[in-house]
């Protein structure tokens, strides 16, 4: 079954050995992996303790803990195949859908363990919504798009009712003023950034608590990546957001508190200002510096 | 050209790849025209083979008719008078209708007194016109002891005589039709008492050993009735599996055994599951042999594997972003599956269905293994009475020695033809309502 982002796929072909060229063998070798900084916050809505995943025998997240506080968004860096999309799809299970993939650990939703038996993973999935890479609208209309997780979960019988939700999703999600008169049009005509922000609005047309965006806007333009961006640091106020991302300005400028990952390890987590303006373990510092990446 | 090196050889390039360039586009060229001279051929041997089936057939449309004035002869029919107490209709089927047509005859050219004459005679009319006026009595006894003039079917031999099948100029005994015959025929043309008419009867009537009695009605209900028993089971069966198999089934060794498996029966000849058919429905569950249900479970194993796998890579085929989409937003595996995989996929899986019931359609040799291919006149009412399909009506219409046969099996694969061509205009007008959903 296909359903690994790019990244992951990279990932295990080539095995977790890339990127790090530029740096002396050596160096990377005797470099301590443990983490640096604090991982913890103070009001956490995900705390995610001693996480491993392992594709088959390969193990792509090796120890991570890592929180997620209400109201802030988190940014992960780190090179191709450091395993931070594949932490990400650990928050709302959708690792599950790979068949050769274990997860270990301690993930904690509101103090409840999101992989303790009793769990729904349905419920999870309303709970914490997830934007992906690639803009993925359904081959439906632009209202069907964002009317399907309302009607899903059954949170409205009423067409009026549902109507509003769209419209406020859409409103929420910048892309209202653009669409309000062709909502019948299909949502794939639309261009990559509408598309883009109309799967943000779909994510949060059934108001989920947590929002993960893997990348979101590695297939935009420019125009369309400040759009999201700036969507993002709206949403805050209503959400936690956790956001993988390969741009380091983006990190920079979207986020509160960044974690730096490296070949599954965590390397370094900190507030955002000062993870780029001072990190604290060489491994980040090489990062953020460009040496690899 | 330049003395420069470096501008020599960039000029020597570019001249390289000009030439190759030349020999490229004539690759393509002669491509283009090889493809277009395969298109053609294929086109000119279809186009052949609907002119030689049409030209052969369309002849069967028509039949050849005799004008006659049947007196309804009470003495040859026993009336409800002379045994008031039986059943009418029971009373009119012992009636001697032959004898009713033997007599207009007799009126019709007086004086013909030698029996192998008289005999003659009669033979210019087809022995079922007798059936007819039965049946005709029998919905209406007020009209024995009447007149009336009625188009009876003449015999084969005729209607080949009048479509040009038959030729006069050759010696009597090489003929079928007596020189009498020929002037009788030819009286009744010039009084405009034997005509072609359009043969409603091959519509209407099931098979006959007298082809201008025989009809492809008993066929065509057969295999209406054998393939909607195919449809009606393999679709479901066959997108059910593929579902499973795609989405919800482990990987593991069974899997990939049943995947080896489906593959194989996929390429398995046809009469084998004739075999199997006849060994499980009929022998071992005693299904009714020469019925449409077993054709149509037979024709179901045969079909299933060709649905599945069109159903497996059109659900390949869709996008696992749209199903990671719809799991993400809370759907379960099976909402995921029923409300965007499925809808995405079928149009394939409706292309992949209806080559496989084309394929079933036109399938003989399964069916003949479980008596499908025995002579049934009578058009069957119910999944369960004998019947044949249009494919094996026809291998049985060519196997008939009679002339008039060769244009009727000509005809009845216009009419297969014309199940398929339906069939699949309306899987493509299914397919097109199913894609502008989205």
């Amino acid at each position: 079954m296909n359903t690994l982002s790019e990244d992951l796929l990279i990932s295990r072909r080539i095995g977790l050995s890339i990127s790090t060229e530029d740096l002396d063998a050596a160096e990377v070798a005797e470099t301590n992996r443990d983490t640096v900084g604090d991982y913890t916050v103070f009001d956490p809505k995900i705390t995610a303790r001693d996480v491993n995943v392992f594709y088959g025998t390969k193990q792509a997240i090796c120890g991570v803990n890592l929180d997620l506080g209400n109201y802030e968004v988190l940014a992960m860096i780190g090179p191709s195949g450091c395993g931070k999309s594949t932490f990400l799809r650990c928050l709302n299970r959708m690792n599950d859908t790979i068949a050769e993939c274990r997860v270990s650990g301690k993930i904690h939703l509101d103090g409840e363990n999101i992989y303790h038996q009793n769990i729904d993973e349905v419920l999870l999935r309303a709970r914490v919504g997830m934007v992906f890479q690639k803009p993925n609208p359904f081959p439906k209309s632009i209202f069907e798009n964002v009317a399907y997780g309302p009607r899903l979960h059954g949170m409205t019988r009423d067409i009026g009712t549902l109507w509003d939700i769209v419209e406020s999703s859409l409103r929420k999600a910048a892309l209202w003023d653009e669409v309000k008169d062709i909502l019948e049009q299909p949502g794939t005509s639309l261009s990559g950034g509408q598309q883009q922000r109309l799967c943000i609005a779909r994510a949060i047309s059934i108001n989920p608590e947590v929002i993960l965006m893997d990348e979101p806007c590695s297939a935009l333009d420019p125009i369309s990546t400040a759009k999201i961006e700036q969507l993002i640091d709206e949403l805050r106020e209503h959400y936690s957001i956790a956001i993988v991302t390969h741009s380091m300005q983006q990190a920079a400028r979207v986020s509160q508190r960044t974690a730096y990952f490296h070949l599954g390890d965590l390397i370094e987590v900190g507030a955002t200002n000062q993870i780029f303006s001072d990190p604290l373990h060489p491994l980040t510092e090489a990062y953020i510096s460009g040496r690899f990446g | 050209m330049t003395d420069s090196p470096s501008d020599n050889s960039h000029s020597v390039a570019t001249e390289t790849i000009r030439r190759s360039l030349a020999r490229r586009y004539r690759q393509e060229r002669h491509f283009r025209r090889w493809a277009l001279s395969a298109v053609l051929a294929a086109a000119s041997v279809v186009t052949l083979l609907f002119a030689s089936i049409i030209s052969n057939g369309y002849s069967a449309f028509q039949q050849t008719y005799i004008r006659l004035t049947i007196y309804f002869d009470p003495a040859l029919i026993s009336t409800p008078d002379s045994d008031p107490a039986a059943d009418i209709p029971r009373v009119l089927i012992t009636g001697d209708y032959q004898g009713l047509i033997k007599q207009s005859l007799r009126t019709r050219f007086p004086g013909i007194g030698k029996p192998r004459e008289k005999r003659d005679l009669y033979a210019l009319i087809s022995p079922g016109a007798a059936y007819l006026i039965r049946d005709m009595l029998m919905e209406r006894p007020d009209l024995v002891g009447s007149s009336k003039v009625l188009w009876v079917p003449a015999d084969d031999d005729v209607d080949m005589l009048i479509k040009g099948h038959i030729r006069r100029d050759v010696r009597e005994d090489e003929r079928r039709l007596t020189d009498h015959q020929l002037a009788w025929i030819d009286q009744l043309i010039s009084e405009g008492a034997l005509k072609k008419r359009f043969n409603g009867a091959f519509f209407v009537h099931g098979d006959s050993r007298d082809p201008e009695l025989a009809g492809i009605r008993g066929a065509a209900m057969g295999s209406l009735f054998t393939l909607g028993i195919t449809l009606a089971l393999s679709f479901p069966i066959g997108v059910a599996a593929a579902i499973y198999l795609e989405a919800f089934a482990p990987q593991n060794r069974w899997t990939d055994l049943i995947e080896v498996n489906i593959n194989n029966l996929a390429a398995v000849p046809s009469i084998v599951f004739g075999l199997l058919g006849l060994a499980v429905f009929i022998n071992f569950f005693g299904m009714p042999r020469s019925s449409p249900l077993v054709g149509g479970l037979v024709l179901t194993l045969m079909t299933l594997p060709t649905i599945i796998i069109a159903s497996r890579a059109a659900l390949k085929s869709v996008p696992p972003s749209i199903r990671e989409a719809a799991l993400a937003i809370g759907a379960s595996p099976m909402q995921a599956m029923f409300h965007h995989s499925l809808p995405l996929a079928m149009p394939g899986m409706l292309t992949g269905s209806i080559i496989g019931m084309a394929q079933a359609m036109g399938e003989s040799a399964p069916l003949l293994m479980i008596g499908m291919v025995a002579f049934v006149a009578d058009i069957p009412q119910n999944l369960s009475d004998p019947s044949t399909v249009l494919p094996v009506q026809i291998y049985l219409w060519a196997d008939s020695p009679e002339r008039a046969f060769v244009e009727r099996t000509s005809a009845a694969i216009m009419v297969l033809l014309g199940f398929l061509i339906t069939m699949n205009g309306l899987a493509v007008v299914l397919r097109r309502r199913f894609e502008r959903r989205w």
